[in-house]
């Protein structure tokens, strides 16, 4: 993907696709690294709020990682992906509110919960383009509040669940915010890991490939269907893990925090991250996170205006969001260096 | 018997509300193939600028106008400055953009007039036609003479005026449109400020009922849009029977399906857009996509 590319049409069909091998490869795996150390080290030298706030950024930061597969790289819109978010957290409260089961097996309970109902709803999904897919989401997200609320024998109704946060095992010696951030890291890298896998299989080209041109794609042999069926659950089932930790770490789950602007806030997080590059999520977390956080003390309203206009500004300047512009002042260095 | 009829007739007022924010949908669907996410919180600020007016002391009518005037420039002044820049773009974008609108709007809301419920003034009486046991409200008469009125303007409009008849060009055929000599950036805007119009009188009509804040249009958005895929997204007068049939539909499941109740009613646009979209997907009304590959 060349400079001159992006330069003549005025909007790339985002994303960017992604560099594989060469100088840049090498080059991504030198910032891993470094972005590895302090990533370990932070809980030992962080006061145990910022670890905290550190932990919802990997949360988000997963949501952000299913939402990037369906929206960067798939190229459908979901606006329900805070009712996945929702879904897996609720799945979480309630197994450790009612069965007491070890927390970390909520996790891949979560998962499979999402899994199976992103796949039911990827079905209709698939005979939906673009906007209709779009509307559809976002209404299962907001239907589902109420939904919550309903069945109140399970889900606590509006007053919600309260839990305890998982102590540490014994033998780590660890605080329980330290602890709870280093698994919420494991679980982060590796499920990254397993996304990047599997953009780099066959299965990410076959996305590529859809995104791009879905009657070329089709034409090559891809099974449009099954892929964007998969697809959706995938997400689904990322959002859900999401969740199911963001349980463990807030110990607190009630319907009004799960509100349809949940979902509009993790698309504008995955926009302005970057869509469809690999360090995009994980931006759009700290975007998610942040921008609230640090935005809340001039007015309650403050979040929204900022986030609104950064929304509009990015699509404006940089559809291939901060990752993209990351990506472009790399560039542009490589280039003032070749010259010297 | 009585008591179904009852339903019904609040229904169609309900209905009626829907119908109009249906029809801005509906008008900027045809000239820009965009769906504004932001319609509900266009109508929403809309309704904040009348109600200010008349907590200034202005007669209910005439801040009405006022209103309505803003309304009709600010949607206009938002088409060139929002979304002219991104004319063209991929589906991805727009709809990106319009959200972004969506959350700037709403907060900008509750920055200037805050996330406190307000009282709306209510424009009819509010007394009730009675015969046979079906009490017919008068704010309910007011509603759907309003809506009516709304459209049988933008009937005329379209059908006899010189603009109404570029602007259905544009719709029709934009690039056609332009070698004909139409000017069809104006027209786009055109399309973006009556759109904000109807849906200032949407929001100003169900303020009385849902009371005024920020947040208030969000459901009423998504009853739109079951209108406005019910009806078709490319048919102005399918977006209006859209709405009457989507608010008869929700009254009735409210009333008489007991698992439903009221606070899962949210739940009958939802079936009604899934139901649509997979039996007819270009609605009732609506023309279907052929596209080329």
């Amino acid at each position: 993907m060349s400079d001159e590319s992006l330069r003549f049409r005025r909007f790339p069909r985002f994303p960017a696709r992604l560099p594989v091998g060469g100088h840049v490869g090498r080059w991504r795996w030198a910032v891993a690294v470094l972005l590895v150390l302090p990533a370990v080290a932070a809980p030992f030298q962080l006061a145990p709020f910022r670890v905290f706030q550190l932990t919802m950024v990997l949360v988000y930061t997963v949501a952000l990682l299913g939402l990037n597969l369906l929206v960067g790289h798939a190229g459908q819109i979901s606006l329900g992906h805070g009712g996945f978010f929702a879904l897996g957290s609720y799945t979480a409260a309630i197994m450790l509110d009612r069965w007491d089961v070890p927390y970390l097996l909520t996790l891949p309970a979560a998962m499979a919960v999402t899994f199976v109902l992103g796949f039911a709803l990827g079905v209709p999904a698939l005979r939906l383009r673009g906007l209709y897919l779009a509307l559809v989401t976002m209404t299962i997200a907001i239907f589902l509040v109420p939904l919550l609320k309903r069945f109140s024998s399970l889900t606590g109704g509006s007053m919600g669940l309260t839990l305890s946060r998982p102590s540490p095992p014994a033998w780590t010696s660890l605080a329980e915010d330290q602890w709870l951030y280093l698994v919420v890291l494991a679980v982060t890298a590796a499920l990254s890991l397993a996304v990047v896998w599997l953009l780099r299989s066959r299965v990410g080209r076959a996305l590529h490939a859809v995104r791009d041109n879905e009657a070329a794609a089709e034409v090559m042999g891809v099974r449009l269907a099954r892929y964007k069926t998969l697809t959706f659950a995938w997400s689904a089932m990322l959002a859900g893990a999401a969740g199911a930790m963001n349980t463990w770490v807030i110990a607190f789950v009630s319907p009004d925090s799960f509100t349809a602007n949940l979902s509009i806030i993790l698309l504008a997080g995955i926009v302005v991250g970057g869509l469809g590059s690999l360090a995009g999520p994980l931006l759009g977390g700290v975007f998610v996170l942040y921008v609230p956080t640090l935005s809340q003390g001039v007015n309650d309203a403050a979040p929204g205006v900022v986030f609104g206009l950064l929304i509009i500004l990015v699509m404006y300047a940089a559809p291939t969001g901060l990752a993209g512009l990351a990506g472009r002042a790399g560039r542009v260095i490589e280039q003032v260096r070749r010259k010297k | 018997m009585a008591g179904f009829v009852q339903q019904l007739v609040e229904g169609l007022g309900a209905g009626a509300i829907y119908a109009s924010l249906a029809l801005a949908l509906v008008l900027i669907y045809q000239f820009t193939g965009i769906v504004n996410f932001a319609q509900g919180e266009l109508a929403m600020f809309s309704t904040f600028i009348a109600w200010q007016f008349t907590h200034a002391g202005l007669p209910f009518w005439l801040a009405l106008i006022l209103t309505l005037a803003i309304s009709f420039g600010g949607g206009m002044l938002i088409e060139r400055v929002l979304i002219r820049p991104v004319e063209g773009a991929p589906e991805l974008t727009l709809v990106i953009v319009t959200l972004g609108l969506f959350i700037l709007v709403n907060a900008a809301a509750g920055w200037i007039w805050s996330f406190l419920i307000k009282d709306f003034p209510n424009p009819f009486p509010s007394g009730a036609f009675k015969a046979g046991g079906v009490s017919l409200g008068h704010s309910t008469l007011g509603v759907l003479g309003v809506v009516a009125a709304v459209m049988g303007l933008l009937y005329l409009l379209f059908r006899y005026t010189k603009i109404g008849l570029a602007m259905r060009a544009v719709a029709a055929n934009p690039g056609s449109a332009r070698l004909v000599g139409i000017r069809t950036s104006g027209v786009l805007a055109l399309g973006w400020g009556l759109a904000a119009l109807v849906g200032a009188v949407s929001g100003v009509l169900v303020a009385p009922v849902l009371f005024l804040e920020p947040n208030m249009m969000g459901g009423v958005l998504v009853y739109a849009f079951a209108a406005a895929t019910l009806g078709g997204f490319d048919s102005p007068a399918g977006a209006v029977l859209g709405g009457l049939i989507v608010g008869v539909a929700e009254t009735l499941a409210g009333a008489y399906v007991g698992t439903i109740g009221s606070d899962l009613k949210i739940g009958v646009p939802l079936a009604i857009i899934l139901g649509v979209l997979l039996v007819r997907p270009q609605g009732l009304f609506g023309r279907a996509a052929v596209e080329r590959a």
